[in-house]
């Protein structure tokens, strides 16, 4: 199940790689706001569906304004200014949850019933997990039919092969590039509120432990590719599930970033990626 | 000199060392984001060395310094084939891997920590800090520097003016890393307590950091970085939580203002041309 959370933040980290060439480490932190905001409206008595929403409506409007202050001066700047400025933005997000919420681990109550596991033989599936699952799916293939086949979709990939020819041929660059962060911060926010959802706990720094797999999700599936980043994301949920079964939790950490180290050194453009980076449908 | 000042003093001095270890690979341009990492090596082989082998202090430091330095050129020599982005994440995966492996490393303590048996003060720390900055300073006034810079700024003009990118790419990249296990033994002997969980993902964001705030073009950016996020911080201490805050806003805002950091090239050469007016001014004023 963690792996589509993986998968998610694998989308939204392989979409700004890919379309920007943009290794955005605010992501992370989206996630954490994602799961955060979350807990903090269900706690505060409003029903989980509206919770759901705000955070995501959390998740791109924190997107934009990460948006300001990276790629915007990306042009004017040597190449790791907006790489560096996501990364300061980890960090301001991390502890202005702290600094609100306190750095304890919160929990949300029980949201769903006890009918809703669904039991078939000796397996035990929960309908919310499910629903997750089948959410981030559905999401996955319209944001994949979309880059193939709309007018938008074309622009973004335009921009994904070289951004200045893009804005030569008409492609309105400065409108699109916002929408990608929106997007990312979109499926970002969303793999936080399923993790509130059905592990029902949040911490501020849920990022790191979480969002930063997302990378490893990515390179594993290849940069720039969406559906690599499912496959990637869902390849390091088993590679930690493995782990703990072969060798206990601790060893969890070490297979995830081994294995995000070999395929690095051995096939950097990950399993499913070609040689050269783009978005691919 | 009171406790505290000499604590934020032996801190400068570690952040100095740690800033430089980073600054070396982005200079040549490449991104070390694993530079915790390194320093763990550093102060684990020199801590271990110095507890189960009885070699001196100031011998294990820099053994610890080349054990960071031989891991950074296994992974340097295959990583560095490719371009971009790719070393950047690679030290990622290593920094946290090193971290995973030493929490489950039971002769070094594991996740309880590791106690080291000798003791150095500010004087030793702060000795190896400036012989660092010296060091560095020396190699970038030399062919070396130049050719780095050259690097840096366009890799194919380099490549066709005969530099060898990839080899001056991985030097710097290596001895970055040993300066950042020198780093993390001067941390081990001067603390007298290692545990892997301090060299996390956030120490080496919090480098990297420094570095590009203070600015990557002249080697007195790094000094100014650490300096400026060792000292600022001490100065907000109204608040634990809000020094993150800030640190991170005010990281933020330079780099929309200034990218290229705080301390720049053309900032040197101003400055340095204002001290040869003035010393001229001064000479040819008449007695």
């Amino acid at each position: 199940m963690l792996g589509s959370i993986y998968a998610m933040l694998g989308v939204a980290l392989t979409l700004s790689i890919g379309i920007l060439r943009f290794l955005n480490f605010s992501i992370p932190a989206l996630f954490m706001i994602g799961g955060m905001v979350t807990w903090a409206l269900v706690h505060a008595g409003v029903p989980w569906p509206v919770a759901a929403l705000a955070a995501l409506a959390a998740g791109a409007l924190v997107a934009l304004i990460v948006e300001a202050f990276t790629w915007r001066w990306m042009r004017t700047a040597g190449p790791f200014i907006p790489l560096v400025s996501s990364m300061a933005f980890l960090i301001l997000f991390e502890h202005l949850a702290v600094a609100n919420f306190g750095s304890d681990l919160q929990t949300l109550p029980p949201l769903f019933g006890r009918g809703v596991d669904w039991r078939v033989g000796h397996l035990v599936v929960s309908i919310p997990q499910l629903a997750g699952l089948a959410i981030s799916v559905a999401m996955v293939a319209a944001l994949s039919l979309t880059l193939a086949r709309t007018q938008m979709g074309r622009g973004l990939r335009t921009i994904a092969e070289d951004s200045d020819t893009a804005l030569l041929l008409g492609v309105e660059v400065g409108r699109l590039v916002p929408l990608v962060f929106v997007i990312s911060g979109v499926f970002a926010a969303l793999a936080g509120v399923l993790f509130a959802l059905n592990y029902r706990q949040v911490d501020p720094f849920m990022g790191e432990a979480l969002g930063l797999k997302g990378i490893s999700a990515m390179v594993v599936g290849g940069m720039g590719n969406v559906w690599g980043a499912i496959a990637g994301g869902i390849i390091i949920g088993l590679v930690e599930v493995l782990s703990i079964g072969f060798f206990g939790a601790d060893f969890v950490d070490i297979s995830v970033y081994g294995l995000l180290l070999f395929i690095l050194i051995v096939r950097p453009t990950g399993l499913f990626g070609g040689a050269e980076m783009g978005v691919r449908a | 000199m009171s406790g505290y000042t000499e604590g934020v003093l032996v801190l400068l001095a570690i952040n100095v060392v740690f800033a430089y270890g980073a600054f070396l690979p982005v200079a040549a341009g490449q991104l070390n984001l694993g530079v915790a990492g390194f320093a763990a090596i550093g102060a684990y082989v020199s801590a271990y060395l110095c507890t189960n082998t009885a070699t001196p202090v100031l011998l294990a430091i820099p053994i610890g310094g080349i054990a960071a330095g031989i891991l950074a050129l296994a992974v340097a020599v295959p990583v560095l084939r490719t371009r971009g982005i790719y070393l950047a994440l690679a030290t990622f995966a290593l920094g946290e891997l090193v971290r995973a492996t030493i929490l489950n490393l039971e002769f070094v303590g594991g996740a309880a920590g590791y106690p080291v048996a000798a003791y150095i003060g500010l004087p030793v720390v702060a000795g190896f800090a400036a012989s660092v900055v010296v060091m560095v300073g020396l190699l970038f006034s030399t062919r070396f520097g130049i050719a780095i810079t050259a690097v840096h700024d366009d890799e194919a003009v380099a490549d066709l003016m005969g530099l060898n990118v990839r080899a001056f790419q991985i030097v710097a990249f290596v001895l970055g890393s040993a300066i950042a296990g020198i780093g993390g033994g001067l941390y081990a002997f001067h603390f007298s307590y290692i545990e892997a969980q301090y060299f996390n993902i956030s120490l080496s964001i919090s480098i990297v950091l420094y570095v590009l705030f203070g600015g990557t073009q002249s080697v007195a950016g790094p000094l100014f970085g650490a300096a400026i996020f060792t000292l600022l911080p001490e100065l907000l201490r109204a608040s634990a939580q809000w020094r993150y805050v800030v640190f991170a806003a005010v990281v933020i805002v330079v780099m929309v203002l200034r990218p290229q950091g705080l301390v720049t090239a053309v900032l040197v050469r101003r400055l340095s041309a204002l001290v040869q007016d003035f010393g001229r001014g001064r000479s040819e004023r008449p007695a």
